[in-house]
């Protein structure tokens, strides 16, 4: 049974289009046939972080009103052939997609594919409420910064009172946290929220702790998913996430700073 | 603990505060996310008519709706001035 994940956070900033791009990419590598759409239509981006943003043809729009075929419109990534991309619409109408269109898009995708990955626009607009309203499971990308947490919540009353799920009476969106840009030398100064904190405010399950880490901004620079940077800690912290979600168990990492020599030979414990 | 913690501890952390600021408006937030939606439009309506009789301030009215797994409650509280004058 295919199952649809909404990465979402209603922040902007935070790193949906980095997660997205990220699972995906693991899910696939794990033998799951996955696609990827980007929802933030206006301002899309997900080809570029993929990596795909010169083979775009037709678009997410295009297929919902008929001018392309699904096929015609998903990118097959260079990297793995399991994954498929669906780019956002580049039109300035606000609404170029309906709950109807996207719903039959979705239909269609659930025959061909094991996961489908909703990359949410960031806000609460029309783009964001499309991402999830189909949703089974979403991932929550949160900062450890109090408008994001702020925001996430915000997203949990919506995912909890405004999706199909919801609407229906049906079980309800299983969501989980992922924390990203974390340092934990400045959780351990007081100056950050730990993961405790978000955790017993948000009270979610969580998934994944992802650290501020250089190799996300690498990535995107050379248009590959972080999580094929396996040397790296964020593209690490993702591959466990994955591996978590598919039901792994996998102590979490990078909660803890890492200590130098100083840190060793001064720091207790 | 070494000597370095200890320094550490003495600062006033930020992220305590945060911690504090993002309770107290989460649990506010959660508590009026499920009211009915016409809940701020029956609080003015509330004001007006009270409004013609008592003269009230725009604070003075409070409309809270509690929700368990039994009951509904909906709850109006108004704070009477002092000294009562007739508008009329």
């Amino acid at each position: 049974m295919a199952r649809i994940i909404v990465v979402t956070s209603g922040k902007g900033g935070v790193g949906k289009t980095t997660t997205s791009a990220a699972i995906a990419m693991g899910l696939a590598k794990k033998g799951h046939k996955t696609a990827v759409i980007d929802f933030d239509v206006g301002l899309r981006n997900l080809d570029l972080i993929m990596g795909c943003e010169r083979r775009v043809v037709y678009d997410f729009v295009n297929v919902i009103n008929g001018e392309a075929s699904l096929n015609q419109a998903l990118i097959r990534d260079k990297n793995c052939n399991l994954l498929y991309i669906l780019p956002a619409s580049q039109t300035r109408d606000k609404d170029a997609l309906s709950q109807e269109g996207v719903g039959k898009i979705l239909d269609e995708l659930k025959k061909e594919f094991k996961y489908i990955v909703c990359d949410s626009p960031a806000g609460i607009e029309k783009g964001a409420h499309l991402a999830m309203y189909f949703a089974d499971d979403a991932f929550i990308v949160t900062n450890p910064e109090v408008s994001s947490v702020r925001d996430s919540d915000r997203m949990l009353g919506i995912l909890s009172s405004k999706s199909r799920r919801a609407e229906q009476n049906e079980e309800p969106i299983r969501e989980y946290l992922l924390l990203s840009r974390y340092s934990p030398d400045r959780v351990k100064l007081g100056e950050m929220l730990s993961v405790d904190d978000v955790q017993e405010i948000l009270s979610l399950h969580l998934l994944g702790v992802i650290p501020e880490s250089k190799s996300v901004l690498n990535a995107s620079n050379s248009g590959t998913p972080v999580i094929l940077d396996e040397k790296s800690d964020a593209g690490q912290a993702y591959a466990d996430i994955v591996a978590r979600y598919l039901g792994e168990d996998r102590p979490h990492r990078f909660i803890d700073e890492k200590k130098g020599l100083f840190g060793k030979l001064f720091g207790g414990k | 603990m070494s000597l370095l913690d200890y320094f550490k501890k003495s600062k006033a952390s930020s992220a305590s505060l945060a911690k504090e600021r993002l309770q107290i408006l989460v649990a506010h937030e959660r508590s009026s996310r499920n009211q009915p939606s016409y809940l701020p439009q029956l609080q003015k309506e509330l004001l007006e008519v009270i409004r013609k009789y008592v003269n009230v301030e725009q604070d003075a009215i409070s409309v809270n709706f509690e929700q368990n797994d039994t009951q509904e409650t909906l709850e109006l509280n108004i704070v009477l001035p002092e000294h009562q004058t007739k508008i009329s």
